[in-house]
């Protein structure tokens, strides 16, 4: 199928998997949590494909998940609400993001990625060694919410934040695809193909990349709160690079040309992870990295690659 | 005469190692002129609109456009200020098509950068297809940019240029890559386009053909200094030139004889 | 002033002394990692993982039942070597050819991935229990070194066999590159790859030797570090970060701007650790920072003539 026919597939496809993982959340309640973590990975791992976009990968967005998952567990004992909790870890994340990002978007590929590495193991030290605020690897719990006042328990709170995610998850999922046929989102792409030709038409290429970048931490801080709001305990690890490496492995497990690929990878590798982890649970970086190398050299297009290929043979015959 | 010139540069120097690609430029080009620049290669031709659009940045002497200094300033405030630049290896966004490509500098230019706006909205996609047409592109208008021939992408990558509607225009060997067959017919559209827009072109050239009919001056740069300069009539018949640029013994038999 | 000095003088000379012990190790990593990156221009992030790997394998088989004292210094050096000759080679043909050509993004992934599957590896093969082996440490005792009118006791190991191994590195690395045939092939290949080839020179063996080079440099920063401490999971990923603000504040490609970055870096965190511990981690990268703020291209980076 080609690319436009694929754009236009999207919403469909998008439709369908929103209403499949409502139906297996109903049926299979046990699942509800691990596609509730899965929705906000990958609006965490949309964040990772704005950039790749622009022909960077940052190994360290982990870091930006963590601040909205520690502004959550700080703010919730005094504002517990979720409408109040989700817009200020996600602001308190980009604020982080434009100062980060205002030094960060000088850089390009390798020192953009290991930039992003530092800063995040930085985060992740800090947060382990400051025991007397953050509580250091033990974690913090997070407090009981609420949400629009109504103090959430039992599953009722668990349906809260599915739905939470899936919305959440939509709304990004619309801004993004407006976001990267808009002017600025196509001059992404412009950054990894021709940079030198966009400063020569006069725009920043810093600029876009800034943008992005802020939207990306924004996305991830977002993603941070609602893991934080689903599992009401954070740690450390959050910020940990093995977190960030698993975004970045969701970002080309899913696929990077299409919007919807972060998320059928996060579904993707939710799941496995569920049906694996006991069987490779020592062993899981190793299995991860085997399989970023089977899909780079193998299947470079991803979940997404490959649905396009299906589609388009089944459109043939 | 320095009242009408457009772009003025005075004394330029730029060394690479022990090589000097400018050593001592003195060029004034006038407004609403095509000037041609002729020279062998290395001779600091590509310098010299390096160092005009701030890709470089000159060790010495200056650079005045429109009367305003703009010397050593960055390629962004350059480009703001009128002056576009075509290269001699094209320069297009390989993943985007031909339409795209123009899109996005049209819609540079208009400063659109709304973040929910599709870039191929009306206003741009119109004025775009308007510009492709005008190359003579619109064909091919949806063909990724990486799957064009030499000659289409040398034209693209002259479009994007004008797309910014420059009132200064320095192109790098804009007929390299072009088919012999096609090369007068394309110089003819550019110089139409260009002559409508009242834009001052100022291009590196290697086809003595294109120089004789297309330019009001020649100049002829040599190891980083300008040997001559005057109308193509004079310049192309001096023996000095001919020798620097052609070679001694050879005498391009295209050219009339003196 | 004084007072201070009075105070904090032993603080202050034992900072200055782990801190050059420190720089030693940092440096023996950075270097590796610089040179692989100058000649192959490819970042490898598994090049943690050669220092954690070499740790290990220092510690265990300098652990073997059986061995006179005087063998564990040696042991270094063949866990090492052993290290870097296995992993260096086949990492090399089977993954790193493969990707020369791909976009810089996938090079990343991919040294990413396999940074991934030898930390695990790691794991798999010693454990996440705490390793240690001092005898190296042990072996050369003690030296009480004159402090301003006191006496810091001080490991020999630290004071003299780290620093002395990597001078030793910093000027047979040096000397070997630009007096040898083979080094000066070498830097004729960082400098103009595709002029190289021209003139004949096999790019594919430089790049083995290359990469070999630089695991078994990381390999024996590794193991010249695991007497001095316990290794556990995660040093890789610790010393990768720390090598790329090396190298990163050095300048790409800088052999000898490494070796003074290294230091100043060494020092910066020995002093946070004796005077500001919880910054200790951070140090690192504030000066990495503070330097790329204000020099993009790193304290001895040559400059791009580009404006863009």
């Amino acid at each position: 199928m080609t690319q436009s026919g694929m754009r236009r597939a999207e919403p469909w496809l998008a439709l369908a998997g929103a209403v499949a993982l409502v139906a297996v959340a109903w049926a299979a309640p046990w699942l509800r949590f691990i596609l509730t973590l899965a929705l906000a990975k990958g609006i965490a791992v949309l964040g990772i494909l704005l950039l790749l976009r622009a022909g960077q990968v940052s190994f360290g967005h982990a870091m930006y998940a963590a601040i909205g998952a520690y502004v959550v567990a700080f703010a919730a004992p005094s504002m517990g609400d979720v409408l109040v909790l989700l817009p200020l870890a996600m602001l308190t994340a980009g604020v982080v993001g434009l100062v980060i990002g205002l030094f960060i978007t000088r850089y390009r590929e390798i020192f953009f990625s290991m930039l992003n590495l530092a800063l995040s193991m930085v985060l992740y030290s800090l947060l382990e060694k400051f025991y007397a605020i953050t509580k250091g690897s033990d974690g913090i719990r997070v407090a009981p919410l609420s949400i629009a006042g109504m103090p959430m328990d039992g599953p009722m709170a668990a349906w809260v934040m599915f739905g939470t995610a899936l919305a959440v998850a939509a709304i990004f999922w619309w801004v993004a695809r407006r976001y990267l046929v808009s002017p600025m989102g196509e001059a992404l792409s412009a950054i990894k193909t021709r940079e030198t030709r966009l400063e020569f038409m006069g725009v920043s290429a810093r600029g876009v990349l800034l943008v992005a970048y802020v939207l990306s931490a924004l996305m991830a801080g977002a993603a941070g709160a609602i893991i934080a709001m689903t599992t009401r305990h954070v740690t450390p690890l959050l910020a940990y690079w093995t977190s960030s490496g698993e975004l970045v492995f969701i970002a080309i497990l899913g696929g990077a040309g299409g919007v919807l690929g972060p998320f059928l990878g996060a579904v993707t590798y939710e799941l496995i992870r569920v049906y694996a982890a006991a069987a490779f649970a020592d062993i899981w970086q190793m299995a991860l990295g085997l399989a970023l190398l089977a899909v780079i050299l193998f299947a470079p297009g991803g979940v997404w690659g490959v649905i396009a290929a299906l589609l388009r043979r089944a459109r043939v015959s | 005469m320095s009242g009408t010139a457009l772009l003025e540069a005075r004394g330029l120097r730029l060394a690479f190692g022990g090589v000097k690609a400018a050593d001592g430029i003195d060029l004034s080009v006038m407004r609403g002129e095509f000037l041609a620049i002729i020279g062998p290669n290395g001779a600091g031709k590509t310098t010299f609109i390096n160092m005009t659009t701030g890709y470089l940045r000159p060790q010495g002497g200056t650079i005045h456009y429109d009367g305003e200094a703009i010397t050593g300033l960055a390629p962004r405030a350059i480009v703001k200020r009128g002056i576009g630049r075509s290269f001699q290896l094209p320069q297009l966004f390989t993943e985007h098509t031909v339409l795209q490509n123009a899109a996005l500098a049209i819609a540079s230019r208009r400063g659109v950068w709304r973040p929910f706006a599709p870039l191929l909205s009306v206003g741009v996609m119109d004025e775009a297809r308007d510009l492709l047409d005008r190359f003579g592109l619109d064909g091919i208008r949806d063909s990724r940019a990486d799957t064009l021939n030499e000659g289409a992408r040398k034209l693209a990558d002259i479009a994007m240029a004008v797309a910014l509607r420059p009132r200064l225009l320095l192109m790098d060997e804009p007929t390299s890559g072009v088919a012999a067959s096609e090369k007068m017919a394309v110089v003819e559209t550019l110089a139409r386009v260009l002559r409508e827009a009242e834009v001052t072109a100022v291009f590196v050239e290697h086809d003595m053909d294109v120089v004789e009919r297309f330019s009001d001056r020649v100049a002829v740069w040599s190891q980083g200094r300008i040997l001559a300069l005057g109308p193509p009539g004079e310049v192309l018949r001096d023996p000095a030139v001919l020798r620097e640029v052609i070679g001694v013994a050879a005498v391009d038999p295209s050219l009339p004889h003196a | 002033m004084i007072t201070w000095f009075n105070e904090n003088g032993l603080l202050l000379g034992l900072a200055l002394l782990d801190g050059l012990a420190y720089a030693a190790l940092v440096f023996m990593v950075s270097v590796g990692l610089n040179l692989v990156f100058g000649v192959l221009r490819v970042l490898n992030v598994a090049h943690g993982s050669f220092y954690a790997i070499g740790a290990y394998a220092a510690a265990t088989l300098g652990g073997l039942a059986g061995l006179p004292a005087w063998a564990s210094l040696p042991m270094l050096l063949l866990a090492a070597v052993l290290v870097g000759l296995l992993l260096g080679p086949v990492i090399e043909r089977v993954l790193l050819r493969r990707i020369y050509s791909e976009e810089p993004v996938i090079q990343l992934l991919v040294t990413f991935a396999l940074f991934m599957i030898l930390e695990d590896a790691q794991k798999l093969v010693w454990g996440v229990q705490p390793v240690s082996n001092d005898a190296a440490v042990r072996l050369l005792g003690t030296v009480d070194v004159p402090f301003a009118g006191d006496v810091i006791p001080f490991t020999a190991y630290q004071l003299f066999l780290l620093p002395g191994v990597a001078l030793a590195t910093l000027v047979g690395l040096a000397w070997f590159l630009r007096r040898t045939l083979t080094g000066r092939v070498i830097v004729a290949v960082t400098v103009d790859r595709e002029a190289a080839t021209a003139i004949g020179i096999d790019a594919k063996k430089v790049f083995l030797l290359t990469f070999t080079a630089g695991a078994v440099l990381a390999a024996l920063g590794g193991a010249l570090a695991s007497p001095t401490t316990s290794l556990v999971p995660g040093i890789g990923a610790q010393t990768i970060v720390l090598s790329f603000a090396v190298i990163a504040t050095a300048g790409l490609g800088q052999i000898e701007g490494a070796a003074l970055t290294a230091l100043l870096i060494g020092l910066g965190r020995s002093v946070a650790v004796y005077f500001a511990p919880e910054l200790e981690v951070v140090v690192p990268y504030l000066i990495m920072v503070a330097v790329l703020l204000v020099r993009p291209q790193g304290l001895f980076g040559a400059a791009e003539a580009r404006r863009v």
